[in-house]
Formats: C-alpha cells, sequence, structure tokens
C-alpha cells in the first residue's frame, strides 16, 4: 500500500491522536480482553470511543503497524521443542534471491536479512525453522537446502537448548508478563550443551 | 486438545475480525456459539497454548529492535541471562549452541533508546553486545502450521 492510499484510508476515519494511539497500543499488546465486545471493552476502559478502537486497529492492520491480529501461539506448548536459528553467508548480490527462495519454504518461520560483523561473524541471512524434535529441525534443513540447491554456501545451525524469556514486542513500555519463564529445551536425548566459548569476552561496536 | 481449539489455532493466528462482536463473527463461521469461542480462547490462553489473543506487531514499524548476542562462559550464563531479562525492552531470550551462545532481541520506541539499552545492558553484564539490526524482512507472518497428533 503507497502514502497516498494510506491517507485516502484515514478519511472519514475516527482514529486517533499520537497520545490516545500509544495507550491502545499499550493496552492491546499482551492481548485483547476475552469479552464479547472486547473493543468496547478497551474503549471503556481508555475512556475513547468504541469506532476509533476499530478504526484505528484497522487502520494499523492496513498499514502492517500489525503484522498480524489473531491467536498468538507458544511453538513449545503443542510439542514443537527444538527450534534452530539457520544463518547463512550469501554474497550480497544474491541475498535477496537466496532471502525470498527461503521465505516461500513452509518450515521457515522468519527470514532476515541482517549485517555481517566480520570478523565474529560471517552470516548475513537468518532464518527459523522450527519442529518436535531436533532430527525433524534437521531433516526439514536437508531437504530444503536439496529442494533450493542451497548447498554452495556456508550455513551454522544454532539450536536453542534454552529459552530465558518470550514474550510479545513491548514498543510502548509495558510489562512483560512472562519475564520469568525459563525452561530447559533439552529434550532429543542428545547433548545440547556447546563447548565452552573460546571467546570470554567479545568486543563487537554495534551500529 | 479439543476440536475446536484446533480449528481456531487452524484458522485465527491471522485474520481475527476487527469489529463490533468479533467472537461472534467467528462462531458463526465455524458453526459454534460465542460463548463456545470465549470458552475455547480461555482455555487455550489459561492452559499456556497461546501467549495472547492479540496483535503481533511489526518490529520495524512499531519502535526499534535489534536482534543482539553475547558470548558467555556456560557457568555464568544462567546469571548473565537473569541481568538481560531484568530489562523490560528484552523480549525473546534464549541459549543457542554456537560461540555466541546468548541470543535476544531488544525493542525500545526509538533507536536513541534502544542503543541506551544496549549499552546499559553490556554495563549490567560486563560483555560485549553483537547487535544484528534488521536490514530486511523477506517473510510475511502468517502464523504458523501446526502438524497435529505426529
Amino acid at each position: 500500500m503507497n502514502d497516498n492510499q494510506l491517507i485516502a484510508n484515514t478519511l472519514g476515519r475516527a482514529l486517533l491522536d499520537e497520545r490516545n494511539q500509544l495507550r491502545l497500543r499499550q493496552a492491546i499488546q499482551d492481548g485483547l480482553p476475552l469479552t464479547r465486545q472486547p473493543y468496547k471493552t478497551l474503549a471503556i476502559a481508555l475512556g475513547i470511543k468504541e469506532q476509533q478502537v476499530l478504526d484505528t486497529i484497522q487502520y494499523w492492520t492496513e498499514s502492517d503497524l500489525i503484522k498480524r491480529l489473531g491467536l498468538v501461539v507458544k511453538h513449545h506448548s503443542l510439542g514443537y521443542r527444538a527450534n534452530a536459528m539457520v544463518v547463512w553467508d550469501v554474497p550480497a548480490d544474491d541475498v535477496d534471491r537466496v532471502g525470498e527462495l527461503l521465505s516461500q519454504c513452509d518450515v521457515v518461520t522468519l527470514c532476515y536479512q541482517r549485517p555481517r560483523r566480520l570478523p565474529h561473524w560471517r552470516y548475513n541471512l537468518f532464518s527459523m525453522i522450527h519442529g518436535k524434535d531436533r532430527s525433524m529441525v534437521l531433516e526439514q534443513l536437508a531437504d530444503l537446502i536439496a529442494e533450493n540447491q542451497l548447498d554452495g554456501f556456508q550455513r551454522d545451525v544454532l539450536f536453542s537448548y534454552r529459552l530465558f524469556k518470550q514474550c510479545g514486542g513491548h514498543y510502548a513500555n509495558g510489562e512483560c508478563s512472562s519475564r520469568n519463564s525459563e525452561r530447559e529445551q533439552a529434550e532429543s536425548g542428545q547433548s545440547m550443551k556447546h563447548a565452552q566459548p573460546s571467546i570470554k569476552e567479545t568486543q563487537v561496536a554495534y551500529g | 486438545m479439543e476440536v475446536l481449539d484446533q480449528r481456531l489455532i487452524d484458522e485465527y493466528q491471522k485474520g481475527l475480525p476487527v469489529s463490533s462482536r468479533p467472537y461472534l463473527d467467528m462462531a458463526k463461521r465455524l458453526n459454534v456459539t460465542e460463548d463456545d469461542i470465549l470458552e475455547s480462547l480461555d482455555r487455550l490462553t489459561k492452559s499456556g497454548v497461546l501467549s495472547r489473543v492479540g496483535p503481533v506487531f511489526n518490529h520495524k514499524k512499531a519502535g526499534a529492535s535489534i536482534l543482539a548476542a553475547m558470548a558467555v562462559p556456560d557457568e555464568k550464563m544462567k546469571d548473565i541471562a537473569g541481568r538481560v531479562n531484568a530489562f523490560d525492552g528484552v523480549n525473546h531470550n534464549y541459549a543457542r549452541e554456537h560461540e555466541f551462545n546468548l541470543w535476544f532481541v531488544v525493542t525500545a520506541p526509538d533507536q536513541a533508546q534502544l542503543e541506551n539499552t544496549i549499552t546499559a545492558i553490556e554495563d549490567a553484564c560486563g560483555y560485549g553486545v553483537m547487535s544484528l539490526p534488521m536490514v530486511k524482512s523477506y517473510y510475511l507472518d502468517l502464523g504458523f502450521k501446526i502438524q497435529w497428533n505426529q
């Protein structure tokens, strides 16, 4: 959607001012109320009109501030106990093509380009693969590499072995509701512990 | 898990109605009652299957966010992870198998506050943070297809 379309879409809508938009964002970031009229419940709590809540949230979904609105599932709770961040070193002139390829694969749940941090970090393409166990993730990865002819790219597979915190993105200074969640994730029977890191302290510039 | 719970997860990871009675609209489509929907969502939330029924914000547009990594000695992992978790802006934090073994996402309302938070995390932990901002997203988040009973 381009800017002109966005502007056109705001016409005739009961959008909120900036302060109330921030309040609404805070109010929904941990979820909608489970009442028959959840948007009205929010409106009453915030002292605004239901139509303003509806129009503002609709506008956010159309303008892609909200990527999706719905049930946010904790994969782990449904038996998806293994997840690997698979990172790839792809030449700059090919990274868009490979990124698009990966994003088309059903098993890939995230796919981002990020900067390299040489000499510590050579990988510029990040993807996430979830599975019920480690072997399922590795099988899916092997299929994906074969089907898309990705064997020529240097890659690394970073399985998670412990979850210290997982909750929604909080941009509006709200509290994280699951801040103390911590779970062992070693389920596959293999040793999940990585060798002692050889770098004790890493100084890496950020930007 | 009840059939309705599975159907809701299959059908409504995206596209929750923005209407006066969203749960009634969902009920009509799935041929159940509004109360069935509310009970199912309540059950799924309380049992920890769902983290919420609500929005997934676009990190890039909703504020500033960054993927960050640290290389931490194994014996200090738990302590350092706790220090990182103490920051409100941290919303994912995993130990992963790599020299860089602690991976977390930091969010903030804007870039300046994000950089302040990263500096504060480095000070609190005593280790450098490798920051990996998103350059480009190739993935459209439509939820995740669950393979039931496999």
